[in-house]
């Protein structure tokens, strides 16, 4: 990550482009992009090193309303677009801004072979649960049965997990926040700028216009503490408004347990965003409302040597084995004659 | 060339040497049976000899298909001459069929009177069924038009190899080397180059180069000792430039071109392709060359090739894929996303048989709409298209300097033919290559407020900022910008003043590229035009008929968007304009729309090259026609 010197330092507002932003009003994209500059300020990020990439769809805008670079590319293809930028220039930290049509639906293969890959891209997934952009259709991550105009009786297609994919994938960082629950969206966010490797980040943002109140059940203020638990490395997995209920493993599956009595704390399923093999991470993505409260934050975070260092590695052990080339080893194939 | 209507194995006569002005001998076997590697070794041989040669190989898209069968037949042609060749020739002079498929699906190449050369052994029952014959037509005088040598390979490479250990299914991968023995003494060629190769190869093996040299060696004796044949044939050297030389194919060519770019404009090269035929071999050899900081990608698929070569670009790498036209077809978006984000890119196509899935291993010309039209919406670009497998490298050169000094991406025509096609190559001094320098904005040369995206200079070129630069942060994208500041706009007169201007910018590149050059009178009855890999065809055709007094000229297209200024002006001299195309008339009709010329085609879609004879045909029947139009 590229850090700004000492003597500029950048508030939210530098980050900023002079941009109208033309998202709905009451749109869920506003706060991630307030978390994102903020994000930025905090670590002390050099604008010019930074690029956002998207693809196409309303998340995709996004790079229009930063003032660092930016390419708003096509359909699902940030992933591709950004891949081609890291290779190029690894120093720069490369962000891409899709949603679960762009990232999972048209551009589901970019997204998975990058993650498996492990370029050092922070992807956010805007998850909405709906095509906004085109005028609500339902999505790959749209419930069975949703109804939407291209599925007035009902959508007979099953959703995908977005973290269950990423992790899948292979996937080295994995998070999960919400967009009005700013303060940990924050901080999964600066988690995620500070991973090497792929960060894949969901994010649930309400679309006010196609599918609102999608998420209810994890922001509203009666509910939410009952249909999410936050995840604390290290820590047992407990929620409820009134902290006394927690998730066991029964064998190898998760269930509700009420704290006290016998059951104590130890008893708990301990989170592990370490853990090597993803088991823990994917038995976290798996738990849905209204079985389970759904996890928020770090659900994975391990270490792996990246795509761009691999791919540079290669390219300085050849320098260091044959020399820097010369463009008349080049063209001398071991099989040349000359004609007088 | 000395004609038998019997088994040449009949008689014995003194052995003639007969001089030739050139040969083309086609290697046929099993796609297991190493005939494009003895090819290649023939080739060698030949050029260092000091012929000019030019080869084409022809293998099926079946890997391994079932021995034996017609579908696993592979096929490897070379010319080898006293003077310029540009193509691989016409009729093949000498066969050598290792098996019945393999004569089955060659013999209608070989000249009436050619030189037939079959593995005897593999002509058993078994084989012969596969290959779909009910008798054997070495026995049933179907093969009376042709000199006939009927020669017991696999026994006597089985002997050779006896002597140095090897049996069975290892003596049977030598025979190859024992069939190019043969072709050696029949061509009065030196076995020198080809005995160090196998030395240099197998030098972990030595039983093995034992006994591919003793085959070898079997081979040539053979061919002295047995008195079978009547004659042997030879080709003198041609006269070729002074200079070093090399083989080179197409593909190796555009990878050296690529290298050599990037090199000399001292950028990153960024490679992005997905593996497909006959592409792949760029990629393979892009991947030899890390030290000259190429950094190859092998993307999931032909979109993510494209895209991350726009963000390849974007980053300021000499940003490049390599596809063939069913890819070309996946990457036509992200191509669109280039033209409109104005960043300097080249993607070569290495066309073969189409549509769909076509003819994956066989050479057409069928993508030059898909390359000047394919995209969605007014998207102009820049397309080339190579003549030669050696022109490869001069063309991703030129492709280079006019993406960077006209921010655009090139699209550079290849095709099967030329891509696999192989000629000897001058090794060009890197002192004398084009310098390329590419300026990119600085923070202190920042163009407006921070950085306009596309305030143009006086041919409408845009400036190419890159990431990392401080002050000049600015985003690009596929929406529609506003001319100069580049913020999104939907303004309709925007609109239609930034689709003049980018094809605009893409006519002001034919100020800076050479006229079209009429080979032969500047004006007469019939111009030849040709794009491509026709260009050898065309022009060695055009050469006969000239020798012969006929009024007829020829042109080369290498620059098909934009054309030569004087495209009109040169077409516009000749009576008539004749275009042979291995596509349905996709040049004709781009000549016709934009010269209004009543242009002909000659349209051959048989996933193989234009023989110089058919073009000269055609060339005499439209003059016959003009001259009896006259009288």
């Amino acid at each position: 990550m590229s850090t700004a010197s000492a003597t500029v330092q950048l508030t939210a507002k530098d980050y900023a482009s002079d941009q109208d932003i033309r998202w709905c009003p009451g749109c869920g994209d506003y706060s991630i992009l307030a978390q994102v500059k903020k994000v930025l300020a905090a670590l002390g990020v050099k604008r010019e090193n930074t690029v956002f990439v998207s693809g196409i769809g309303c998340s995709s805008r996004f790079p229009y309303y930063m003032n660092t670079y930016g390419f708003h590319s096509i359909h699902g293809r940030a992933p591709g677009v950004a891949t081609g930028i890291k290779i190029t220039r690894p120093e720069l930290d490369v962000w891409v801004a899709t949603g679960d049509g762009d990232g999972l639906s048209i551009g589901g293969n970019h997204l998975l072979h990058t993650i498996r890959r492990n370029v050092s891209i922070k992807i956010l997934l805007f998850n909405n649960r709906i095509y906004g952009l085109t005028k609500g259709q339902y999505s790959p991550t749209s419930p069975f049965g949703k109804k939407t105009k291209s599925t007035p009786m009902g959508s007979v297609d099953y959703p995908l997990h977005p973290l269950s994919v990423a992790i899948g994938a292979e996937a080295t960082f994995v998070a999960r926040a919400i967009d009005v629950n700013t303060k940990h969206l924050e901080y999964v966010l600066e988690r995620a700028a500070k991973h090497k490797g792929t960060s894949f980040v969901e994010i649930y943002q309400n679309c006010t216009i196609f599918n609102d109140m999608a998420f209810e059940y994890a922001t509203g203020k009666e509910t939410k503490d009952d249909t999410t638990v936050y995840l604390e490395h290290g820590k047992p997995l407990i929620f409820g408004k009134d902290r006394n209920k927690g998730i066991r493993l029964h064998g190898m599956d998760p269930e509700i347990v009420t704290l006290g009595g016998d059951i104590k704390e130890d008893d708990l399923l301990f989170h592990d965003e370490r853990q090597a093999e993803p088991s823990l991470a994917y038995l976290l993505s798996r738990m849905h409302y209204p079985d389970f409260p759904e996890p928020m934050g770090v659900f994975r975070c391990v270490e792996r040597p990246t795509y761009e260092d691999l791919v540079m590695g290669q390219v300085h052990e050849a320098v260091k084995a044959k020399g820097p080339g010369r463009l008349e080893d080049l063209y001398d194939d071991g099989e040349t004659w000359v004609v007088n | 060339m000395v004609v038998s209507t019997e088994p040449a194995d009949t008689r014995k006569k003194p052995l003639q040497v007969i001089e030739r002005e050139e040969i083309t001998v086609r290697f046929a076997g099993d796609s297991g049976d190493g005939m494009q590697l003895v090819g290649m070794q023939m080739t060698n041989t030949s050029a260092m000899f000091g012929n000019d040669v030019s080869t084409f190989p022809d293998y099926p898209a079946e890997i391994r298909a079932p021995a034996g069968t017609l579908a696993g037949v592979s096929g490897y042609q070379l010319n080898f001459g006293a003077h310029k060749l540009r193509t691989a020739g016409d009729r093949v002079n000498a066969l050598i069929a290792m098996n019945p498929a393999a004569l089955k699906a060659n013999i209608a190449d070989l000249e009436p009177g050619g030189i037939l050369v079959v593995n005897d052994d593999a002509f058993n029952k078994n084989n012969l069924a596969k290959a779909g014959y009910t008798e054997n037509p070495l026995d049933d005088r179907s093969l009376t038009r042709y000199q006939l040598f009927r020669i017991p390979i696999d026994k006597l490479n089985g002997e050779a190899c006896a002597e140095a250990g090897l049996a069975g299914r290892a003596a049977g991968r030598c025979k190859n080397f024992y069939a190019l023995g043969l072709a050696y003494w029949l061509f009065g060629r030196s076995m020198e180059a080809t005995e160090r190769w196998i030395k240099d190869k197998f030098g972990g093996k030595p039983a093995v180069a034992d006994a591919n040299l003793r085959a070898l060696h079997a081979g040539y004796y053979f061919g002295e000792t047995a008195e079978m044949f009547p004659a042997r044939y030879v080709v003198g050297p041609a006269k070729i430039a002074p200079g070093r030389y090399r083989k080179v194919t197409g593909n190796e060519a555009v990878a050296l071109g690529l290298v050599t770019a990037a090199q000399l404009a001292k950028k990153p090269l960024f490679y992005g392709s997905y593996p497909i035929t006959p592409a792949s071999e760029i990629l393979h050899e892009l991947a030899k060359y890390k030290n000259f900081d190429v950094r190859t990608f092998q993307a999931e698929d032909e979109i993510a090739a494209m895209t991350s070569v726009v963000g390849a670009a974007f980053a300021g790498a000499f940003a490049v894929t390599g596809t063939s036209g069913p890819g070309l077809a996946l990457k036509q978006e992200g191509i669109g996303l280039a033209v409109m984000a104005e960043l300097p890119m080249v993607i070569v196509d290495v066309q073969r048989g189409g549509p769909s899935t076509g003819l994956p291993t066989k050479t057409e010309q069928a993508d030059l709409h898909q390359a000047v039209w394919g995209r969605n919406g007014e998207a102009p670009l820049c397309v080339l298209a190579a003549a030669t497998p050696g022109d490869c490298f001069a063309i991703v050169l030129e492709a280079f300097r006019i993406a960077t000094e006209f921010m655009t991406p090139v699209i550079v025509l290849s095709d099967g033919y030329l891509a696999n096609g192989a000629e000897p190559w001058m090794l060009p001094d890197p002192a004398k290559l084009p310098k390329f320098v590419i300026k990119h904005p600085t923070a202190e040369s920042g163009n407006g407020h921070g950085f306009w995206p596309y305030k143009r200079n006086e041919r409408l070129v845009r400036e190419w900022a890159l990431p990392g630069t401080v002050g000049l942060e600015h985003r690009i994208g596929g929406l529609e910008k506003r001319d100069v500041t580049g913020e999104v706009c939907y303004d309709p007169k925007n609109h239609h003043h930034m689709i003049c201007t980018r094809r605009k910018k893409i006519d002001n590149i034919a100020e800076t590229i050479p006229p079209l050059e009429v080979l032969g009178e500047p004006s007469g009855d019939l111009l030849v035009l040709g794009w491509g890999s026709t260009y050898g065809p065309i022009t060695t055709a055009v050469e006969h008929c000239r020798a012969k007094g006929m009024s007829v000229s020829s042109a080369h297209l290498r620059y098909l968007d934009p054309m030569p200024k004087n495209t009109g002006d040169v077409l516009g001299r000749f009576r008539s304009v004749l275009i042979p195309e291995m596509n349905l008339g996709q040049l004709l009709a781009h000549i016709r729309a934009a010269y209004l010329i009543d242009a002909i085609g000659l349209n051959k879609v048989q996933g193989k090259p234009f023989m110089i004879q058919e073009i000269e045909d055609k060339i005499e029947e439209l003059l016959n026609h003009h001259n009896g139009r006259k009288s």
